[in-house]
C-alpha cells in the first residue's frame, strides 16, 4: 500500500496569501512586569512566520495570548476576522488553531493513538449517550477519524509506537507525537513552540522536514518560535525578532540576519558579529 | 480462510473490547461459570450457601457503585469523597418510591377528630420506576454539585465533596417523613418487577431459585449492562477527554475540550451509577439508616478503586468484590485456632473482627498505593504476561 500524503488526510489551508491571524498592539503585564509590550504582526495562509528572541523575550507569552490562556490588557487578536480576546481556550481551539508546547504537554497516561485521537475531539461528531451505547454512529465516527489519525501516524513515522504509552517514549518521539496531536485537529493555524529544542542534529533534520512538508502540502499558516537559527533562517518566510516583549525588527530571514538591532539583542552592545548559524542558548 | 485468527484487519475491531479470540473465550467461560454457580443445585452439583450468594449479589451492586466512582475519580481525576451521599440519595429515592407508606392514627389538636397521619412516605411503585429514578435523582444532584469541581481541584475538591457527605447525613436524619429520622431508619424499596418478586423464593423459567439466587442474577445482568456502558465510555471521545483533563487540564483545554462541560458529564454519570448501586444495595439490606451513609462509606469506595485498579472497568469490579468479601475473610480468620485469641468475634475482645477489618483496610490501601498502584488489575496483567511467555521469562 502506498503511504498517504498529508494533503490526502487533512484539509488544505485555502487561498494562499489571505491574512489568517492579525495581532494588533497587544500588551500583557504581570504585576508590573511587561511580558508583551506592543507586539503586532500578521500571518497569512501558506506562510511560515517565525518569532525569534533571547530567552524570556515573551515569545511563548505571545502564543499564550493567541491561545486564550493569557489575557492581554490591551490590543486585539483577530483570527479569520474574528476577535479572539476574551474567548475560552477550548473555543479558540475549535476555530482551528492548534499548538504544541515548549515543555511537552502530552497526556502521559494515554497511548500515542489516544493522544492523536484526542486531537480529533472536535471532529468526532457524537454525544455522551452515543458514547455509552457505542452503536452505529459512535462506532462509525471513531473508525472514520481513526483513519485520519493513521494517516498522521504514517506521515510522522510513528507506526512502531502507536500503542505505546507516551510516558515511555524518548523525548524526540514525544515531540513528534505532540506535533501529530496538533495536526490531528486539522488546524488552519499551527503554532509550534520550540519544536526542536533539545534535539540532536538528526532529530532536528527530521522535524524540519515535517514542518516543511506541512507547510507545502497543506498551505496552512504556521507560527514557529525557535532558537535554532539555521532552521528558522532556512524555513521561514517572515521573521519577527522580539526582546523584552518589544518588537525589534520584522522582515525576511536575510534582512533579520543583518539587522544591527537584532545582533545587539542577541550578542550585547560590544559585539558586531551576525547571529546566523548560532543558537541563542 | 484466514490463517491467523488473531489478526486485526480493521479499525473497528482494533478498538473492540476483546482484542483476541482467546479473550473472548475466557470471558465467555467466566460468564458461563457465573451462571453455573448462580443457578446452583438446579443445573450443577455445586451449591453455594445463601449467605455467600447474597454477598456475591452485594459485590455486584457495589461494583456498579465503584464503576461510578472510577468514572469521576479514576478517569477524570476529580477526587470525590462524596460518593456516600450519592449512594444514599439513590437508596432513599428508591425507598420512598418503592417502599410502603406507613400511617398512624392521631388526634387532630384543633378539631379533636381522629385523622390518619403519614409517618413515612412510600408510593409502593414498581422497580421499573424506582430503579431508573434513583439513578436520575442522584445524577441531578451530581449535576448541581459539578460546577464546584470546575472551580476547585485536588484536595480542595476532596474537602468540598466530603462536606457533601455531612450535609447528606444531616438531611437523611432530619427529613423524617421521608427517611424515618435519626436512629429509626425506614424500610427500603420492594424488589418487585412487573409482579416478579426478587425478594421471595420461587420458580424462574421452571427452575426453582432462592431469593439470593434471583438477586445474584439481577446483579449479574445489571453489572454486565453498566460495565459495558462504562467500558464504551472509556474508549470514546468522552473518555479520552476525561483522561486528558486528569493528565493535564490546561493542555486539554487548548486542545478544544471545555473543562466545565466534561467535569459536569463525569459527575453526572458517576452519580447515576452511584444512585443505581445505592438503590439496589440497600433494597437487599432491607433497612435504611442515615448513619450508614457516612464518610467511612466513601472511603470504602475509594478503597475499592484503589485496590481494584484506577480507571479500569475490571479493576472496579475486582476491588468491589475484594472489599465486599473482606469481612467474610476476617470472620474466617477469627475462627482459626491460632488467631482466635487475637481476633475475637466478641465486640469487647482485644481486637474484634470489625477493628481487625479496619486495620486490614488501611494496610491494603497503603500497601497497594506503594507496591502496586495499578491495583489488582495490575497484578492480573503481570500474571497474564508471565503465563503468556511461560516457560520463558519474556
Amino acid at each position: 500500500m502506498r503511504a498517504r500524503r498529508l494533503h490526502e488526510v487533512l484539509p488544505h489551508g485555502g487561498e494562499p496569501g489571505n491574512v489568517i491571524l492579525e495581532v494588533d498592539d497587544i500588551h500583557l503585564s504581570f504585576a508590573g512586569v511587561k511580558a508583551v509590550d506592543g507586539i503586532s504582526f500578521k500571518v497569512h495562509t501558506n506562510e511560515l512566520f517565525a518569532i525569534i528572541g533571547p530567552n524570556g523575550a515573551g515569545k511563548t507569552s505571545i502564543f499564550n495570548c493567541v491561545s486564550g490562556f493569557y489575557h492581554p490588557q490591551r490590543g486585539s487578536v483577530r483570527y479569520e476576522g474574528r476577535e479572539l480576546l476574551g474567548m475560552r481556550p477550548d473555543r479558540i481551539a475549535d476555530l482551528g488553531i492548534a499548538r504544541t508546547f515548549q515543555n511537552i504537554e502530552l497526556f502521559p497516561q494515554m497511548t500515542v493513538l489516544d493522544n492523536l485521537m484526542l486531537g480529533r475531539h472536535q471532529h468526532l461528531k457524537y454525544g455522551t449517550l452515543a458514547a455509552l451505547v457505542r452503536a452505529g454512529r459512535a462506532s462509525r465516527e471513531e473508525a472514520r477519524n481513526r483513519e485520519v489519525v493513521e494517516g498522521l501516524v504514517e506521515f510522522l513515522g510513528l507506526q512502531p509506537v502507536r500503542k505505546s504509552y507516551v510516558a515511555m517514549l524518548p523525548y524526540g518521539l514525544q515531540k513528534r507525537v505532540e506535533l501529530g496531536r496538533a495536526l490531528a485537529m486539522a488546524p488552519r493555524l499551527l503554532m509550534l513552540d520550540e519544536p526542536v529544542a533539545g534535539m540532536n542534529l538528526e532529530e532536528t533534520e527530521d522535524m524540519a522536514r515535517f514542518i516543511n512538508d506541512i507547510r507545502w502540502e497543506l498551505g496552512i499558516g504556521i507560527i514557529l518560535v525557535e532558537h535554532e537559527m539555521r532552521m528558522v533562517m532556512d524555513l521561514a518566510d517572515t521573521v519577527l525578532a522580539v526582546d523584552f516583549g518589544r518588537p525589534i525588527a520584522v522582515g525576511t530571514p536575510a534582512e533579520i540576519q543583518n539587522n544591527p538591532d537584532v545582533i545587539r539583542a542577541y550578542l550585547g552592545e560590544e559585539h558586531g558579529t551576525a547571529p546566523a548559524g548560532g543558537g541563542a542558548e | 480462510m484466514r490463517l491467523r485468527p488473531g489478526l486485526v484487519t480493521d479499525y473497528r475491531a482494533d478498538a473492540g473490547i476483546f482484542k483476541s479470540v482467546t479473550q473472548r473465550i475466557w470471558f465467555g467461560l467466566l460468564l458461563a461459570a457465573a451462571v453455573f454457580l448462580g443457578a446452583g443445585g438446579a443445573i450443577g452439583p455445586i451449591r453455594i450457601s445463601s449467605d455467600i450468594m447474597v454477598l456475591l449479589a452485594y459485590a455486584m451492586f457495589a461494583s456498579i457503585g465503584a464503576l461510578g466512582l472510577n468514572i469521576v475519580t479514576g478517569m477524570a481525576g476529580q477526587v470525590s469523597l462524596g460518593h456516600a451521599f450519592f449512594l444514599g440519595l439513590g437508596a432513599y429515592t428508591a425507598a420512598i418510591l418503592g417502599g410502603v407508606e406507613q400511617t398512624r392514627q392521631a388526634m387532630d389538636p384543633v378539631t379533636g377528630q381522629q385523622v390518619t397521619e403519614v409517618v413515612l412516605r412510600g408510593y409502593g411503585l414498581d422497580m421499573i420506576i424506582w430503579l431508573p429514578l434513583a439513578g436520575i435523582i442522584a445524577a441531578l444532584a451530581g449535576l448541581i454539585v459539578a460546577p464546584v469541581a470546575t472551580r476547585l481541584r485536588g484536595l480542595y475538591l476532596a474537602f468540598v465533596t466530603l462536606g457533601l457527605v455531612f450535609l447528606g447525613e444531616h438531611i437523611f436524619r432530619e427529613a423524617r417523613t421521608l427517611t424515618g429520622g435519626a436512629g429509626n431508619g425506614r424500610p427500603t424499596a420492594e424488589y418487585r418487577l412487573f409482579g416478579f418478586r426478587f425478594d421471595q423464593d420461587g420458580e424462574v423459567f421452571g427452575i426453582w431459585m432462592s431469593k439470593q439466587q434471583k438477586l445474584f442474577f439481577l446483579g449479574l445482568i445489571l453489572l454486565l449492562v453498566m460495565g459495558l456502558a462504562a467500558k464504551n465510555l472509556f474508549r470514546s471521545r468522552v473518555g479520552r477527554a476525561l483522561a486528558a483533563i486528569r493528565d493535564r487540564d490546561i493542555a486539554a483545554e487548548m486542545m478544544g475540550i471545555p473543562l466545565g462541560r466534561y467535569k459536569l458529564i463525569a459527575f453526572t454519570i458517576s452519580s447515576f451509577y452511584a444512585g443505581i448501586a445505592g438503590a439496589l444495595f440497600w433494597a437487599v439490606v432491607g433497612r435504611l439508616t442515615a448513619e450508614g451513609f457516612n464518610f467511612l462509606l466513601s472511603i470504602k469506595y475509594i478503597a475499592m478503586i484503589l485496590i481494584g485498579g484506577v480507571a479500569t472497568v475490571s479493576g472496579s469490579i475486582m476491588g468491589a468484590f475484594f472489599i465486599t468479601f473482606l469481612p467474610k475473610v476476617v470472620e474466617g480468620l477469627a475462627g482459626l485456632p491460632g488467631l482466635s485469641h487475637i481476633i475475637s468475634k466478641d465486640p469487647a475482645g482485644m481486637i474484634n473482627t470489625f477493628q481487625f477489618e479496619q486495620i486490614l483496610f488501611g494496610l491494603f490501601i497503603v500497601g497497594f498505593l506503594i507496591l502496586e498502584p495499578m491495583g489488582l488489575y495490575g497484578i492480573w496483567i503481570r500474571v497474564r504476561n508471565y503465563w503468556k511467555g511461560w516457560p520463558f521469562s519474556y
